[in-house]
């Protein structure tokens, strides 16, 4: 009955062990602690009457891969949202960056420090992957329309700039070959894989990845893992994971959080996690606890 | 203002209320298949021209009246089958900006080819009722204006009923309510788009015929889409109550405006008054006075 | 609006002209001034010119950036009457006039755009038939636009440079080129370059445009005021170098649908399909009138023709709709793959 979880401890023997021995130990009331790279504070939302999340109180430190799981309808993608400003909270705050904010506005995001990928694909389908990925780094442009078009020795150093940064995260993704083709005619994993390049481009602070694997072969998965986990080591990133393959979700995560019916119903390590009564009902049904 | 000016101004809102009314019966047609396919269907206007055209030849050459409504009712059905097989079966599953496009095609079509069979004369359309003024506490009001309100009232009461007690019309709310679902369960959409079509087709005819009645049958006709335009955008693309309040609010503001701020600006302000009325609702509310806000997933 | 995301833009940067602009470049400015009769000249080069030019400024906006727009020929108005007015009382020499009618244009479409920072799709596509209604309201009613004249018809002047009458076919046509040839570059470089992005990320996906920091609104404005001040220009040429006589009606929603056309026909978010769909537009018509003279000897009139005219448009458009949305761009470049195939085949 405990396969589902059980098969993850495999998976996880399997991946390199967590680097939970690299991030600081902290209380675990630290929601408010300034070493939170981001953090949740009560947060509730509601669509008519539906309650997404109740009062959902979550942190993330820096240099951490914090999994959001849960089954379908839990809440995880709202939670997401949330963060990103696309969708609004009732209640609660959120904290970023060293202040306490009602909403974010999703436009402010990358100024943040914040990038994230969609469930479904959210790529420019009509630009090239070069372009796409350019498209991360256009919050950071100073030179306008015009200085463009005159070819303004500062304009030019600029686009030199970004042509730089993306061959950098190309290179560092294994995407460098495709960077020309239009993005639309790539394989699926492939396209996933220009969705982190892009986020990834400005140098974020904190990652969000909702279901980065979802559709993907075992190998693809394995594959994207690996670049999760090294853009955390090369930047130091804070990432929030949402992901179904617990087996992924045990190998790569430090900490990971649950969510059933928009409500937290545990959060600890992966060995903590796999052993709480909450979860395996939440997952298997209540005869199993 | 005396009792004398009140009394004009209430006798421009409620013409205005029923040329409201006049509106609203040509959105409903947008409405039906908005709400199906999700399309906005720019031939909406070309079928009333087409309807209005068909009708007023057949009892031109001596066809009695009800004959002349069942068979333009036929091929009204006619054409919404034929618009289904021709133009949205091959564009199922591409953007409703797509799809809007080629109604957009479509409306050419019809516009020419009903033309193209009836000629572009224009033809007066006696439907035998009475145009005089009658006068209700010092209001006049016109009994023609008044009997099109009470034909449109029992087609949208027909529509209900039609949509609540009848296995198309279920079929039919089950499709506006989630394609997909609808297709799971079995929901033969292409027969359901046709019958939708068909069903704008009716009431592209009913509006036909009252309009024509008022304005002539003519190419103009088919221009009486832009004044249903701004009303659908008011009323929201997927509510016939929307639809119909959102005709009585244009129709009777525009009346009024034309009365009391047209002059200012020499007249004519009527061309553009009601995309206004509806653009400043909508930067309030951007999906209209009742049209669905649905969540956006991401 | 996934419509648009099909449709192909490579980044191709704008450093040489390959050889076929090349060679249609030298075509329209050095063989047809010399060869062309002026019928052809003022029948279908001069039109095809004015209405490329508005097909392009509608092609910004609607086929890079998504946005649809059925008020095209309010902004050709709008050019069309500033130009006018500026050179009426400024005396301004007409380079200088036009430039101003598209900042004109530039402004007045940016205040009509104003919407699609809330509205999107069919809400924005119906608020946009507020331009169209509007100004044409405006140059007819006020007759201060049209110097006076009642129902608001202007005569243009004759384009003047440096001291030079342009007042010949040739001339106007030159003149008509040379504006083409230049916006086209300039739209190419921009499409092309950092803004292109910007462009099409919008189209594609705003939300996610949105939350990686493009900036949205400032790009569908920019949008705005480029297609408009261009489609303004298309204006100026239509008056000036074409019908030379104009009144607000003839800027009126069929002008704007036949710009909508030009750009479905010839292909969302392509340059060369623009001038390609332009041509068709402006040919077809005459084609007609010829095969109908031809084949019925003149026993088909004139209102018939226009009839049919109307409905084979209307088919063409849905029949590149569902056969091939990427437009006549899409076809030329089949075409000539399998031409260059031969070629080496052979």
């Amino acid at each position: 009955m405990l396969s589902v979880l059980t098969g993850g401890l495999e998976a996880a023997r399997l991946a390199q062990p967590p680097i939970a021995a690299r991030v600081p130990e902290l209380a675990p009331e630290s929601i408010h602690a300034p070493h939170s790279a981001l953090a949740l504070e009560g947060v509730s939302l509601s669509f008519g009457g539906i309650h997404a999340l109740r009062d959902v109180s979550f942190d993330l430190r820096p240099g951490e891969i914090r999994a959001v799981i849960g089954p379908n309808g839990a809440g995880k993608s709202s939670l997401v949202n949330v963060i990103s400003g696309l969708y609004q909270a009732d209640a609660g705050y959120i904290h970023l960056g060293g202040r306490r904010l009602r909403h974010l506005r999703p436009e402010a995001l990358p100024k943040l420090g914040v990038a994230r990928t969609f469930q479904n694909l959210a790529l420019f389908p009509g630009l090239t992957v070069e372009q796409n990925v350019a498209a991360g780094l256009v919050f950071r442009r100073r030179h306008g329309l015009l200085a463009q078009l005159a070819g303004l020795p500062g304009a030019r150093a600029e686009a030199a700039e970004v042509a730089d940064r993306v061959r950098d995260v190309a290179g560092f993704l294994g995407i460098t070959a495709h960077l020309h083709r239009l993005v639309s005619t790539l394989p699926y994993g492939l396209q996933k894989q220009v969705e982190l390049a892009r986020a990834l481009v400005a140098s974020p602070k904190v990652l969000l990845l909702d279901e980065p694997m979802a559709g993907m072969t075992a190998t693809e998965k394995a594959e994207m893992a690996a670049h999760v986990r090294s853009a955390r080591d090369r930047l130091g990133l804070a990432t929030i994971l949402i992901e179904h393959d617990i087996g992924v979700v045990m190998g790569l995560s430090d900490r990971i959080a649950v969510l059933d019916h928009g409500v937290k119903i545990a959060d600890g390590t992966p060995p903590e996690v796999r052993r709480d009564p909450d979860v395996i009902r939440a997952y298997l049904g209540a005869e199993a606890a | 203002m005396d009792w004398f000016e009140l009394l004009f101004a209430a006798e421009v809102a409620v013409g205005g209320l029923l040329s409201g009314v006049m509106y609203a019966l040509v959105a409903i047609g947008f409405v039906l298949i908005y709400k199906t396919s999700g399309v906005l269907n720019f031939a909406q206007g070309a079928m009333v021209l087409f309807a209005a055209l068909t009708f007023v030849n057949l009892v031109e050459r001596g066809v009695p009246f009800w004959v002349s409504v069942a068979v333009t009712l036929a091929a009204m059905t006619a054409l919404g089958f034929g618009i289904e097989r021709t133009v949205l079966r091959p564009l199922a599953n591409r953007s409703p900006m797509t799809l809007f496009m080629a109604t957009l095609g479509l409306s050419y079509v019809i516009e020419g080819a009903a033309q193209l069979i009836w000629g572009t004369q224009v033809h007066r359309l006696d439907l035998g009722i009475s145009n005089a003024p009658f006068e209700v506490w010092g209001i006049f009001i016109s009994t023609f204006d008044l009997v099109a309100a009470a034909i449109a009232a029992a087609l949208v009461a027909a529509l209900t009923a039609f949509f609540r007690f009848t296995h198309t019309g279920l079929a039919f709310r089950a499709v506006a309510d989630d394609q997909f679902a609808a297709l799971a369960v079995g929901l033969r959409l292409d027969r359901i788009w046709a019958t939708v079509w068909a069903a704008a087709g009716v009431v592209a005819l009913v509006a036909g015929l009252l309009w024509g009645a008022r304005l002539g049958v003519q190419f103009s006709l088919s221009l009486i889409v832009l004044k249903a335009l701004p009303v659908l955008v008011l009323g929201g693309f997927d509510s016939i109550l929307g639809a119909i309040v959102a005709g009585l609010v244009i129709g009777a503001t525009e009346k009024l405006a034309e009365v009391y701020i047209g002059p200012f600006f020499g007249g004519g302000i009527e061309g553009w008054f009601a995309y206004a009325v509806a653009l400043i609702v909508l930067l309030v509310r951007p999906s209209g006075l009742f049209g669905q806000k649905r969540v956006e997933r991401y | 609006m996934s419509v648009f995301s099909a449709s192909v833009t490579g980044a191709r940067l704008a450093t040489g002209f390959s050889l076929p602009v090349l060679v249609v470049l030298s075509l329209g400015f050095v063989a047809v001034p010399l060869t062309a009769s002026p019928y052809v000249l003022e029948a279908i080069l001069l039109p095809f010119l004015a209405l490329s030019l508005a097909g392009l400024g509608l092609n910004l906006l609607t086929g890079y950036c998504g946005q649809v727009s059925l008020g095209s020929a309010a902004f050709m108005a709008v050019g069309a009457f500033a130009a006018y007015n500026f050179d009426l009382r400024t005396g301004l020499p007409i380079p200088v006039s036009i430039v101003l009618a598209a900042l004109t244009a530039a402004v007045i479409g940016l205040v009509f755009g104003l919407p699609s920072l809330r509205l999107r799709g069919f809400y924005l596509a119906v608020s946009t038939l507020a331009a169209q209604f509007f100004v044409q309201w405006a140059l007819t009613k006020f007759s201060w636009f049209s110097n006076g004249s009642p129902s608001g018809i202007i005569a243009a002047p004759v384009i003047e440079l440096a001291g030079l009458r342009l007042d010949s076919a040739v001339g106007r046509y030159l003149f008509s080129l040379t504006i083409v040839t230049a916006i086209t570059l300039l739209v190419h470089r921009i499409v092309s370059g950092p803004e292109g992005v910007n462009l099409i990320a919008v189209r594609d996906n705003e939300t996610a445009a949105k939350v990686i920091g493009v900036p949205v609104l400032r790009t569908k404005l920019v949008a705005f005021a480029l297609s408009s001040g261009i489609i303004g220009i298309a204006g100026v040429l239509w008056a000036f170098t074409y019908l030379r006589t104009v009144e607000p009606a003839g800027f009126n929603l069929d002008r704007s649908f036949q710009i909508l056309f030009i750009v479905i026909i010839g292909g969302l978010a392509t340059i060369r399909g623009t001038f390609l769909g332009a041509g068709l537009i402006v040919v077809f018509p005459l084609l007609l009138g010829r095969l109908s003279a031809f084949a019925f000897d003149g026993l088909i009139d004139a209102g018939l023709i226009k009839l049919i005219e109307r409905i084979v448009l209307g088919g063409t458009i849905i029949l590149f709709l569902i056969a091939e949305p990427n437009g006549l761009s899409a076809i030329l470049s089949r075409l000539s793959a399998r031409l260059r195939a031969l070629v080496r085949r052979g």
